[in-house]
C-alpha cells in the first residue's frame, strides 16, 4: 500500500465554517407539495418524458428514459400524480427555464411493486448487467459534476484501471453533506466502493477523506475492519491535508497517486478512476437494494438560516422548503447559493427545485459585489492555481477576445474553482472571464462544423445540378421515346 | 566574435537604426514577424554574398567603385525577387502576410548598408558573409521579440491616446535602451 | 563607356537568372481562396452579392472583392478575414445583420409546388411535386432564400430560441471603464 502523499501546486487555505451545519443529525426532509424534476440534471443528452399528465406514478417509477449514451433517466421520487410537463425554472447560470416534470406527492410515499422490502441482495456477477444497474437508477456523479456514472465506469476494453478512488475530500468550505454521509452510511460506502473496485478491474481502491474529518476517516475505518479480510486487503482509507481544491477529481489524484492526468485528458487514461462518496452509496442502493436515485443529502447552511443542518432531501424538493426545515431565514435579505461559496452557482429565488447536482444550499447575507479594478500583473493568481495555468494570460485573453491564444494556454483546463479571483487583489472575475471564453470557443467550433456541413451539402447539391444538367443534354441530342417526370427535382 | 558583435552589441534595428521600416510594419504578429526574418536573413546574407563579388571581380578590376551603390541596388533588386517568387511558391499565406514588405525589403537600409559596411570594413568573402548573417540574425531576433511584445500589449489595457503605433514606437525606446547594455560584451 | 557595358552586362545577367527563376518557380493553384472559405459562414445566401460562399472567397483571393460584404458572418468573419489577409478590417458594408433563424413551413398552407426546394443552396427542403415540403431545421442556415419564391407565403424565419444548451457565458462588464470606451484590441486593428 502506498505510503507517501504529493502536493499539487497552488491551492488556498481556508476557513472551513463546517462546524456549524453538523451540530444537529441528519434528518429526513417531509415531502413538500409539489416536486419539479429537470428531465437534464446530468451532463448530457435530456432524459425524455415517458409519462404523461395526469398519470399515477410510485415511487422509484421511470418518469424519463434516457435515449443517448451519455445521458441518464429520472426518477419519482414519491408517489403521487403528474401534474404538468412544461418548461420551468431550474438553477442554471443563464436563468433560463428548462423541460420540467412536476409531481404532486399523494402522501403515501408508495414504492413501485417489488421496491418495498429494504431486502439487502447480491448483486449480480456479471459487468455489464451492473453497469445496466447503474444506469438504469439514474446515477450520476453526485459531488456536482453530475457525469452519468454508468459512462464513467465503461472505459473501454482498452483502458485498463489500477485505482479506484472515492472522494470523500468535500474540500469547499460550509458543504458536509459527504461528511455527514460517511458517518451515517459508512457501511455502504464501504460495500459500494468493494463492488466498484471489483467492477473497474483495479487493483487497490482508496477511499481519500481530509484531515479535518476525523470522525469520517474513523466510521469508515471502523465500517472497513467489520467488512473482512478481503476489503481490508484492497481498500484503505487515506486522509488528505485540508487544502482547497484536494477535492478536484485531478487534483486528489495527483495528491494520492502522484500521476498527473495529461491536459485535455480524462482519469482513466491514467489508469484511474475516481467517484465521489455519494455515489458510491448511491451505486450502493441500486445494486444491493435495487433502488433509483431519487434522494440525496443536501446541506443547508450559512449565517442566513437559523438551524443550519444536513437533510435528506427528495430531488425536486424546493429550495424553500428545506430553508424552512432548516429553522427559516435569519436574515431579511438573504443571498441564495447551490453549491459552496468558491464554486457555487447564485439561485435567483427559492423556489427553484433540488436537482441531482445540489450538494449545499448557502444562505449568506446580500452584498453588492465589490467592484473590479484594472489587473496590476502582481501573479498572485499564477501562484494559487492549482492546474499550474497562467491565470493572467488567459484574462488578458478572455478580455481582449483573442480566445484561440487563451485556448492554447489552456484555458479548458482550468477546473473554475475560484482560487485565482479569490486571491486577486483587484476583485476581477476571473473566472467569469473564463467561461466566457470558453462558452465562446465552444460556440464557435460548433458553428463551424455547421458551416462545414452546409459547405458540404452546397457542393453535393451542385453536384447533383450538373449531372441533371448534363443527362439533360445526352437526351436531348438523343432524342427517344422517354416519358417526362424523371427529372425529380 | 564578430556574429556576436553584429547579433547583440551593433545590432542593426536597435543601435545603429536601420531596417525600421519593416521593423514596425511587419511585427503586429509574431508569425508574419518570423517569416520576415526568415526572409530577410536569406535575402541579406546571399546580397551579401553577392554584392562582396560584384564588387571584387567587376567593380574593382575596372575601376567602376563609383557605381558600388546603384550596382549593391541592382544586386539586391534581383535577390528580393527571386526571394519573393520562392516564398510566394512555399507559403501564399506568409507571402500574403508579409504584403508589400516583402518588395520593401529591397529598400531596407540594413540591406544596403551591410552590403556597404562590407566595403568599408573591407571584409573578405567570408567575413562578408558572416556580417551579413549576423546583421540579419540581429534584426530577426529584434524583430521577432519586439513581435511578442507587441502582441501582449495589445491585449492589454493601453490608454486610448496611446494604443497602436505610439505604444509600439515607446516599446522599441525601450528595447534600444535594454540593447545598448550589451556595449563593452566584445571586446 | 567601361561602366555602361559592365552594368549592362550584370543586369542581363541578373535579368536572365531572375526569368528563368520565374519559369521555376510558377505558382498555379490559388490556396488563399480555401483557406478564406473556411472563414465563411457558408450560409450560401448571396448577399454578398456572388452566387454563394466559394466564389466571394475566390474573389477575395483575387483582390477583386472587398472582405466586409458578408453579413451572416458578421464583424467576426471581417475580422478575421483581416486577419489572415494582413488587410485592413472595415466596418460591414450592408446593414446590421439579422437574428439568426431557421426557416418553417406551415404545412397547412404549403401546395407543394417545390419552388422554394429549387431555391434552397444546402438542400435543406425535403419533399417533391404535390408533396409536403419541410425544412431540415439542422441543414437550415437562415439564408432566407426560400422565402421570395413561395406563391402562398407560408415560410416564415423563426429566430432561434436560446435555450441553456447554446447560452453563452456574457463577458464580464467592467466597472471601472467607462461603458463606451472600446478595448485595446479593437481599436488597434
Amino acid at each position: 500500500m502506498r505510503r507517501r502523499l504529493w502536493r499539487f501546486p497552488g491551492g488556498l487555505r481556508l476557513p472551513g465554517h463546517k462546524a456549524a451545519s453538523l451540530e444537529l443529525p441528519l434528518a429526513e426532509a417531509p415531502l413538500p407539495e409539489r416536486l419539479t424534476l429537470a428531465l437534464r440534471q446530468h451532463i448530457g443528452a435530456a432524459a425524455e418524458p415517458r409519462v404523461r399528465v395526469g398519470q399515477h406514478v410510485r415511487k422509484g417509477e421511470v418518469l424519463a428514459r434516457s435515449r443517448e449514451y451519455v445521458s441518464a433517466p429520472v426518477h419519482a421520487p414519491t408517489s403521487g400524480r403528474i401534474a404538468a410537463i412544461g418548461e420551468r425554472a431550474v438553477p442554471h447560470p443563464s436563468g433560463l427555464h428548462a423541460p420540467c416534470l412536476e409531481l404532486e406527492p399523494d402522501g403515501e410515499d408508495r414504492w413501485l411493486d417489488g421496491l418495498e422490502d429494504d431486502q439487502v441482495e447480491q448483486p449480480p456477477s456479471e459487468p455489464a448487467e451492473l453497469r445496466a444497474r447503474i444506469r438504469n437508477a439514474g446515477i450520476v456523479g453526485l459531488g456536482g459534476a453530475v457525469f452519468p456514472s454508468a459512462v464513467k465506469l465503461t472505459p473501454g476494453p482498452q483502458t485498463a484501471i489500477d485505482t479506484l478512488v472515492i472522494n470523500g475530500v468535500e474540500c469547499e468550505p460550509y458543504i458536509t453533506c459527504d461528511d455527514t454521509l460517511m458517518r451515517t452510511r459508512a457501511s455502504d460506502v464501504v460495500a459500494g466502493a468493494a463492488l466498484l473496485r471489483g467492477l473497474v478491474g483495479a487493483a487497490h481502491a482508496v477511499l481519500a477523506v481530509e484531515d479535518n474529518k476525523p470522525q469520517a476517516a474513523a466510521a469508515l475505518r471502523d465500517a472497513l475492519a467489520r467488512a473482512g479480510e478481503e476489503q481490508t486487503g484492497t481498500l484503505e482509507v487515506r486522509e488528505v491535508p485540508t487544502r482547497f481544491p484536494a477535492g478536484g477529481e485531478k487534483q486528489l489524484i495527483k495528491v494520492l497517486t502522484g500521476r498527473e492526468v495529461p491536459r485535455g485528458g480524462l482519469p482513466l487514461h491514467i489508469g484511474v478512476v475516481c467517484l465521489n462518496v455519494g455515489t458510491t452509496a448511491a451505486v450502493y442502493d441500486a445494486v444491493f437494494r435495487r433502488r433509483p436515485l431519487i434522494s440525496r443529502i443536501v446541506t443547508v447552511t450559512g449565517p442566513g438560516v437559523h438551524r443550519p443542518r444536513n437533510l435528506l432531501a427528495r430531488l425536486g424538493t424546493p429550495v424553500s422548503h428545506l430553508i424552512e426545515q432548516a429553522g427559516g431565514y435569519a436574515l431579511e435579505r438573504a443571498r441564495l447559493t447551490m453549491g459552496g461559496p468558491m464554486m457555487g452557482l447564485t439561485l435567483s429565488d427559492d423556489a427553484l427545485p433540488v436537482t441531482k447536482a445540489t450538494n449545499c444550499i448557502l444562505v449568506e447575507p446580500e452584498r453588492a459585489a465589490a467592484p473590479a479594478l484594472p489587473c496590476i500583473r502582481c501573479g498572485a493568481c499564477a501562484g494559487a492555481c492549482p492546474v499550474r495555468l497562467l491565470p493572467q494570460q488567459l484574462y488578458w485573453y478572455a478580455q481582449s477576445g483573442q480566445f484561440d491564444k487563451a485556448r492554447t494556454q489552456g484555458v479548458f483546463d482550468c477546473i473554475e474553482c475560484g482560487c485565482c479571483s479569490h486571491v486577486c487583489p483587484s476583485n476581477i472575475p476571473l473566472v467569469q472571464y473564463y467561461r466566457h471564453a470558453k462558452s465562446e470557443i465552444a460556440a464557435g467550433e460548433r458553428e463551424r462544423q455547421r458551416a462545414e456541413r452546409s459547405r458540404r451539402r452546397h457542393e453535393m447539391r451542385q453536384e447533383r445540378l450538373a449531372r441533371e444538367q448534363a443527362a439533360r443534354k445526352v437526351r436531348r441530342r438523343a432524342p427517344t421515346r422517354e416519358g417526362a417526370g424523371d427529372e425529380g427535382q | 566574435m564578430l556574429l556576436a558583435s553584429t547579433i547583440l552589441v551593433n545590432n542593426f534595428v536597435l543601435v545603429k537604426f536601420l531596417g525600421l521600416c519593416p521593423f514596425m510594419g511587419v511585427s503586429r504578429k509574431q508569425s508574419a514577424a518570423i517569416g520576415m526574418g526568415l526572409a530577410t536573413t536569406f535575402v541579406l546574407t546571399l546580397s551579401s554574398v553577392c554584392s562582396y563579388l560584384a564588387n571584387e571581380y567587376l567593380l574593382a578590376p575596372l575601376g567602376l567603385e563609383y557605381l558600388r551603390t546603384i550596382t549593391f541596388i541592382l544586386v539586391i533588386a534581383v535577390v528580393v525577387q527571386f526571394t519573393e517568387m520562392v516564398v510566394r511558391r512555399s507559403s501564399p499565406l506568409l507571402y500574403n502576410a508579409l504584403g508589400i514588405y516583402l518588395p520593401l525589403i529591397t529598400t531596407n537600409c540594413a540591406v544596403l548598408g551591410v552590403a556597404l559596411l562590407n566595403i568599408q570594413e573591407r571584409h573578405g568573402l567570408i567575413d562578408s558573409a558572416v556580417f551579413g548573417l549576423g546583421a540579419a540574425l540581429g534584426f530577426s531576433l529584434v524583430l521577432v521579440l519586439f513581435a511578442a511584445m507587441r502582441e501582449r500589449i495589445e491585449a492589454g489595457d493601453v490608454p486610448i491616446s496611446f494604443r497602436g503605433t505610439p505604444v509600439a514606437l515607446m516599446t522599441a525606446g525601450f528595447m534600444s535602451m535594454a540593447f545598448m547594455g550589451f556595449a563593452g560584451l566584445v571586446r | 563607356m567601361m561602366a555602361v557595358l559592365a552594368l549592362t552586362a550584370l543586369a542581363v545577367a541578373l535579368g536572365g537568372a531572375l526569368g528563368y527563376a520565374a519559369i521555376r518557380f510558377r505558382v498555379e493553384t490559388n490556396p488563399v481562396a480555401d483557406q478564406v472559405d473556411n472563414i465563411l459562414p457558408q450560409t450560401q445566401c448571396g448577399q454578398c452579392g456572388y452566387a454563394g460562399c466559394r466564389p466571394y472567397a475566390e474573389a477575395i483571393a483575387a483582390e477583386e472583392a472587398d472582405i466586409n460584404r458578408c453579413p451572416p458572418g458578421g464583424e467576426a468573419t471581417v475580422i478575421a478575414l483581416a486577419e489572415l489577409l494582413g488587410r485592413e478590417a472595415k466596418p460591414l458594408e450592408a446593414e446590421a445583420p439579422r437574428v439568426p433563424s431557421r426557416a418553417l413551413i406551415d404545412e397547412a398552407e404549403c401546395i407543394g409546388c417545390t419552388k422554394c426546394i429549387q431555391a434552397c443552396p444546402v438542400d435543406a427542403i425535403v419533399g417533391a411535386a404535390k408533396q409536403m415540403h419541410t425544412v431540415l431545421a439542422a441543414e437550415c442556415t437562415g439564408c432566407d432564400l426560400c422565402v421570395e419564391p413561395c406563391p402562398v407565403d407560408c415560410i416564415e424565419m423563426v429566430p432561434i430560441a436560446l435555450t441553456p444548451e447554446n447560452w453563452k457565458w456574457p463577458r464580464p462588464a467592467v466597472q471601472w471603464l467607462e461603458p463606451e470606451a472600446p478595448r485595446c484590441a479593437e481599436v488597434a486593428r
